[in-house]
Order: structure tokens, then C-alpha cells, then sequence
């Protein structure tokens, strides 16, 4: 049998299309982050939490209501989304202009506060969230059988990513968007509600993360810890693309997500770091990341 | 008449207050037996043991009355959130400024190793209850622990030999990357070999990875007939979720060699159903195990896990040690203690062995299909008992120079 770095063909493939598939919830997660840090300047850390009640809304809708998953999967991002505007309004709004810092403790206070009364109600052992039924089974691709699922997950954060891409760089509200950034007073003052803007692009970030707990909630268990186990990693993403640049998060994403599952091969124990090292080596050989703009 | 009414009531008061209570500073430290549990409130063993478990204490100290020879018994609880300095510290801590008479170490290995050590030298009782390692009571046992509930031999000898037993003579094991993995699956692979079974590979996941499809992959790659997994609690679960998802459990077995009652429930009798695993107790085995859990679901909202009824066990036979002995002086409490039969609800006729070593009955349990079960946390056929010391590290084999 052909071998590619000592491993089997067909095993190189699988562990390739694993990669593919834990880079694409990399890549929509970091997603939701650069936009909110590229367009609002808050490095966003209840992101992780902000997902977990995303998986949660899915699944009590799912448990309470019997309310499937296609309708969750619209239904929980606008739902966290609203949730995403009220605390942008409440908290967030009062922090614009200060040391970014402020938004990072507050964003990660507020994150310890959800994951707080969802294990206070769940506890931690996690919940069931069953695979919809037409995605149920497996595909046989002759390198590894893949779950039908996993494969929807990838294709539908692929359409996310260019989505949102789409949106920001290439349309008329994404061009507001981004000079409002730069210059709120100035855009402001052609009529823009820039305050409106920016409360509804932290509600679309959280709802974005809200959409990757619901794609998530079939493939992991529906637990408060969700979050947190994930976010770590997906910051080191965000700055190694380049924080707040949004093709740099996706493409960064799914890269990593492929080099992470060739560790989990090669070297197993290193996979829950390889990331931070190859942060570390971006860091001193970029600083502003790989598609970062210099300051 | 009236100075010497007051005189009176003085010498009344003074012989109440001495007489009562002179002895009883001598008897009992502080005029109040304490005991104190630190164990994972907040992260991944939280279900296991956590509030549920202080609940557990409390309804043994309940049914004692609350109290000893007319001394309050209190209960003190912390989180040490899995990080062994801060359960020596907070350890430390009670024993030095609280007046703590005994201390129960929660879930988590490590932590009950440092908490272990701060007991030993403050010489006060530490029973163990949640961590696996079997090293409590081998190379570091100490006269003051008592490791309660189980271990990793005793798991390793359960689930192992059972499954090559019932032809399972392949393994491939996928372990947590730390002292607690690397320990059961070195106990694991010594009770597959003398069985005549042979272990084909290994892989060791970090913990709390992400993702174990990649080395569910690299397992199912290797052709062994049964999957080992030397990990636990979430990860336990999350492998368990993907070998299903990736159709491994049609080729490969699943063995759980540290599987809870809570991760059963919380992945679903479809996905966990026929798996093999070894636990110190379950709640649906008879009338009196039932009636007491019914009783913990009302406070709880859940069934008890066995380390929870374990928890109930060492306050309940803590407690009645420190009432013969008529004293809560560690020294002659763990006399009473390692001379005792103990009979509740979590054990009968169990007793301590000179390494520290609890020794009573060890189960293995089969998970029933979901058609079997008949009511929420209905989950498991016993389908062997392992009676008393066939479950545990025997003394050939023991590291322990206390039991020489």
C-alpha cells in the first residue's frame, strides 16, 4: 500500500477530512471573533459561552418543545443574537473608547456568569442532542467511513465563512460597517446610525457562535464546559491569522484544524498544543499575524 | 439570703460548666466534631461527586442526629478545582484554623495524593473516596488514609478480566494522558496478559481534547477486537459519542474501565447499551439501596453516583467510630475505625485492611438496551460480584511498608 509520511494513504485521508472538520468549527468560531474585534476593537471572550447557549437553546427546544433541528439552527442563533444585543447595549456600550481590557474582563466575567447557571441547572456530565435524521448514517469513502453529518458541518460553516466574507468586504452595509470603524463620527455624520450598526454586528457575532453550538450539539455533548474547552484555541487562531482579519481566521482555521489532526497521528500527546507553538513561531516572525495588517 | 442565693446559682453554674464541659474539651476538640470534604465542584467531576456528594454527608450526619453525645457535628466544603495545591492548602488550612477532625478527599487523583500527605503530617483521618489511584494505598500509604470506594486495580481486575473472559483477547487502549490513565492502563494490561489476552497499541489523548475521532481512527486501524478506555468523565463520554458516530463499535468492542453512573446517563442507554464496566455500587441493587437513593434524588435531583453513596458510607462509619470511641482524638477514632465491620447502605461487612485499603464487594455490570430498562436511571444488570479481596491489590504485589 502507498504510504505518505509513513502512515497508510487511506489513513493519511482520513485523518485529513477529521482536520477539515474540527478546522471548519475553528474557522466559524474565529469568524464571529474578528468580526466583532475587527469592526467593534473587543476581544470578545464570552464567544466560548456564547456558543455553549447556543447548543443549549437547540437542545431545550429540541427537549421542552420538540422543536427539530433545522428550526433550532435558525431559531437559537437569533435567539442568542438578541441576547448579544442586550449585552452590548447593557455593558458593552459604556466601554468604547476605554483600554481594550475593560471589554476582555467584562466579556470573560460575563462568560463565567452563563457557563455559572447552566451547570447550576445541567451540571456538568453534559446532555444528549441526537443527529437529525437525514443526516443520520455514514458515507463510505473508501479511505474512512464519514459520518454523513460531519460532512454537512463542514459544508455548511464553508457557506457561513463566504457569507459573512461576502458580506462585509463586498457589500454597501459592509462598506458602513467598516468605515464607521474607522471613523464613527465621520460616517455618522452622512446620516449612518453607527450605534444601531454596531449593536447589530455584536448581535450577528454572537449569533454566529450561537450557530457553531448548534452545529456542534450532535457531534459533542451539550455540556456548560463546551465553551471554555474551545475558546483558548480558538483566540490562538484568531491571532494567528490575524486578529480581526476574516479571511485569515477561516483560512487559519481549517488549517489548523488539519495540522491539529496529523499531531493526534504523529505525536498525539503534543495535539492539545501544537497550536500554541505554532502561535508562538507566527508571533516572532509576524506580529500582526499571518493576513494581519501591520499597524 | 440573697448573697446566699447568688452563691448558690454561682457554684450551680460553675459545676454546669465544668462539670459539662471540662471533660468534653478533653474528648472532643472545639465541643464539635467537624468534618470536611474538598473535592471538583465546578469542573468535569462535578456530577460525580460535588454538591452531591456534601449532600450525601449531610444526610449522614442527619441520620445520626446531627449531633454526638450532645456535640454538634458540622460539615465544612470546598472546591479544589482538580489543582493539588489547592486542596493542600485549603486542607491545611482547616485542619490548622477550623478544628478539622476528618477530611474526605473528593474526585481527582492528584488532589487526594497532596491532601493525603497534609493529613498524614497534621495526623488527622483522611478518607478517600472519588480518586482511583491505587497508590493511596500502596507505595503512598500512610497510617491516617483510608481509601473508600475503589481503585484502579480493583477497576482493571473487574472490567479486564471479564472482557478476556468473554473472548475479547485483543486491546487496543486509548488512555488520558496523565498519572491516573497511565496508571489503569498499566494495572489493565497486567490483568489482560494473565488472562491470556495481549495488548496490540496504544494511544494517549491529552486531556480534555477537543476531538477523538483521529485516534479513534488509529484504533480501529489496529484491528483489536475490544477498545480500552483509560480515561474518564468527559472524555469518557465525548470517545464513547464518536465510536458510534464513526461505526467503530460495529467492529471494535468498548471496554470503560472508569465509567460513572452519570455518563450513562448523560449519553443515553442507544449509545452506551451492552458495554461492560466495574463500579463499587449502584443504586437500583435492592430494596435499601433503592430506598436511600429515592430519598438523595429528592434533595438532588439525581440518582446517586457510588462515590456519593460512599460518601455517606465514610461519614456514617466515621461518625460511629468517633461515638464507641467517645472521643474525636484521630488516634483512637481510626483504632475503633480499622478494627470495625461496616453495614450500610453502600457496603456490608466491610473492614480496613492494613494498607488503608477498604475492602468490600466490587461489581461488574452490564449496560441493559433501552427496551430493558424500565424507569430514568434504570441502567445496569449486575452480572458479577466480586467478593471482598478478590478485588484489590493482594499482598504480594503491595508497595505498602505498612502492611509488611
Amino acid at each position: 500500500m502507498t504510504e505518505i509520511f509513513g502512515i497508510p494513504i487511506q489513513a493519511f485521508l482520513g485523518q485529513l477530512m477529521l482536520g477539515l472538520v474540527n478546522g471548519a468549527f475553528y474557522a466559524m468560531l474565529s469568524l464571529g471573533l474578528a468580526v466583532i474585534f475587527g469592526l467593534l476593537d473587543i476581544v470578545n471572550f464570552a464567544h466560548g459561552a456564547l456558543y455553549m447557549v447556543g447548543a443549549f437553546a437547540a437542545w431545550i427546544m429540541l427537549e421542552k418543545w420538540g422543536i427539530n433541528y433545522w428550526i433550532a439552527l435558525i431559531v437559537a442563533p437569533l435567539i442568542v443574537g438578541a441576547l448579544g444585543v442586550v449585552i452590548e447595549r447593557l455593558f458593552l456600550k459604556r466601554l468604547y473608547g476605554l483600554d481594550p481590557l475593560y471589554g476582555l474582563l467584562l466579556t470573560f466575567g460575563l462568560s463565567l456568569i452563563l457557563e455559572g447557571i447552566f451547570r447550576d441547572q445541567y451540571g456538568v456530565s453534559g446532555q444528549s442532542y441526537p443527529v437529525p435524521d437525514a443526516l443520520a448514517g455514514a458515507t463510505n469513502l473508501g479511505f474512512m467511513v464519514l459520518p454523513n453529518y460531519r460532512a454537512w458541518v463542514v459544508l455548511a460553516s464553508i457557506v457561513i465563512c463566504l457569507g459573512t466574507w461576502f458580506l462585509i468586504e463586498r457589500t454597501r452595509l459592509g462598506a458602513y460597517l467598516r468605515a464607521g470603524t474607522e471613523n464613527a463620527k465621520l460616517v455618522q455624520a452622512f446620516g449612518v446610525n453607527v450605534p444601531l450598526m454596531v449593536m447589530l454586528t455584536y448581535g450577528a457575532g454572537a449569533a454566529l457562535a450561537a450557530m457553531a453550538g448548534v452545529l456542534a450539539a450532535p457531534v459533542i455533548q451539550v455540556t456548560p464546559l463546551m465553551g471554555s474547552n474551545l475558546i483558548i484555541v480558538v483566540f490562538a487562531v484568531v491571532v494567528i491569522g490575524g486578529m480581526g482579519s476574516i479571511l485569515g481566521s477561516v483560512v487559519t482555521g481549517l488549517g489548523l484544524g488539519v495540522i491539529e489532526g496529523f499531531t493526534r497521528v504523529f505525536y498525539p500527546e503534543a495535539s492539545n498544543v501544537v497550536v500554541f507553538v505554532i502561535m508562538a513561531i507566527v508571533l516572532m516572525l509576524r506580529p500582526a499575524g499571518l493576513f494581519g495588517k501591520e499597524a | 439570703m440573697k448573697l446566699k442565693k447568688l452563691f448558690a446559682a454561682g457554684a450551680l453554674a460553675a459545676a454546669g460548666v465544668f462539670g459539662a464541659a471540662t471533660p468534653a474539651i478533653a474528648q472532643y476538640s472545639g465541643d464539635v466534631i467537624r468534618i470536611g470534604i474538598i473535592t471538583d465542584m465546578s469542573s468535569v467531576y462535578a456530577d460525580i461527586d460535588g454538591q452531591g456528594g456534601v449532600e450525601a454527608i449531610r444526610m449522614a450526619i442527619a441520620d445520626m442526629g446531627g449531633a454526638i453525645n450532645g456535640k454538634k457535628i458540622e460539615v465544612l466544603s470546598a472546591d479544589h478545582q482538580n489543582k493539588p495545591d489547592v486542596a493542600a492548602t485549603k486542607a491545611r488550612e482547616w485542619f490548622d484554623t477550623q478544628g478539622l477532625d476528618m477530611l474526605i478527599g473528593g474526585t481527582n487523583s492528584g488532589t487526594n495524593l497532596a491532601m493525603a500527605k497534609v493529613a498524614a503530617e497534621k495526623k488527622k483521618p483522611f478518607i478517600a473516596v472519588g480518586a482511583a489511584t491505587s497508590a493511596l494505598t500502596n507505595d503512598q500509604c500512610t497510617p491516617y488514609t483510608l481509601h473508600w470506594a475503589y481503585d484502579t486495580t480493583a477497576l482493571a481486575k473487574g472490567t479486564g478480566a471479564a472482557v478476556v473472559k468473554q473472548g475479547g483477547k485483543s486491546w487496543f487502549f486509548l488512555t488520558a494522558d496523565y498519572a491516573f490513565g497511565h496508571q489503569l492502563q498499566a494495572d489493565t494490561t497486567k490483568v489482560v496478559e494473565a488472562n491470556g489476552g495481549k495488548v496490540v497499541g496504544s494511544v494517549r489523548a491529552p486531556l480534555n481534547a477537543s476531538d477523538f475521532s483521529s485516534f479513534l481512527l488509529q484504533a480501529q486501524g489496529s484491528k483489536a477486537q475490544i477498545l480500552g478506555l483509560a480515561n474518564a468523565g468527559g472524555d469518557t463520554i465525548n470517545t464513547i459519542k464518536a465510536a458510534n458516530e464513526f461505526g467503530i463499535t460495529k467492529t471494535m468492542k468498548l471496554a470503560g474501565l472508569l465509567v460513572f453512573i452519570n455518563d450513562i446517563h448523560s449519553l443515553g442507554l442507544k449509545t452506551t447499551q451492552n458495554m461492560y464496566l466495574t463500579d463499587s455500587w449502584y443504586w437500583n441493587q435492592n430494596q435499601e439501596t433503592r430506598a436511600w437513593s429515592r430519598k438523595f434524588f429528592d434533595k438532588v435531583k439525581r440518582m446517586p453516583s457510588s462515590l456519593q453513596a460512599a460518601d455517606y458510607s465514610a461519614t456514617t462509619q466515621y461518625l460511629n467510630a468517633v461515638k464507641t470511641a467517645g472521643t474525636d482524638d484521630a488516634e483512637k477514632v481510626l483504632d475503633v475505625l480499622k478494627k470495625a465491620k461496616f453495614n450500610d447502605v453502600f457496603m456490608k461487612n466491610g473492614w480496613v485492611r492494613g494498607d488503608g485499603r477498604v475492602i468490600h464487594d466490587m461489581y461488574l455490570m452490564q449496560v441493559k438496551t433501552p427496551e430493558k430498562s424500565t424507569e430514568p436511571w434504570d441502567y445496569y444488570n449486575v452480572v458479577q460480584v466480586f467478593k471482598g479481596e478478590e478485588a484489590w491489590t493482594t499482598k504480594a504485589e503491595s508497595k505498602c511498608s505498612l502492611w509488611k
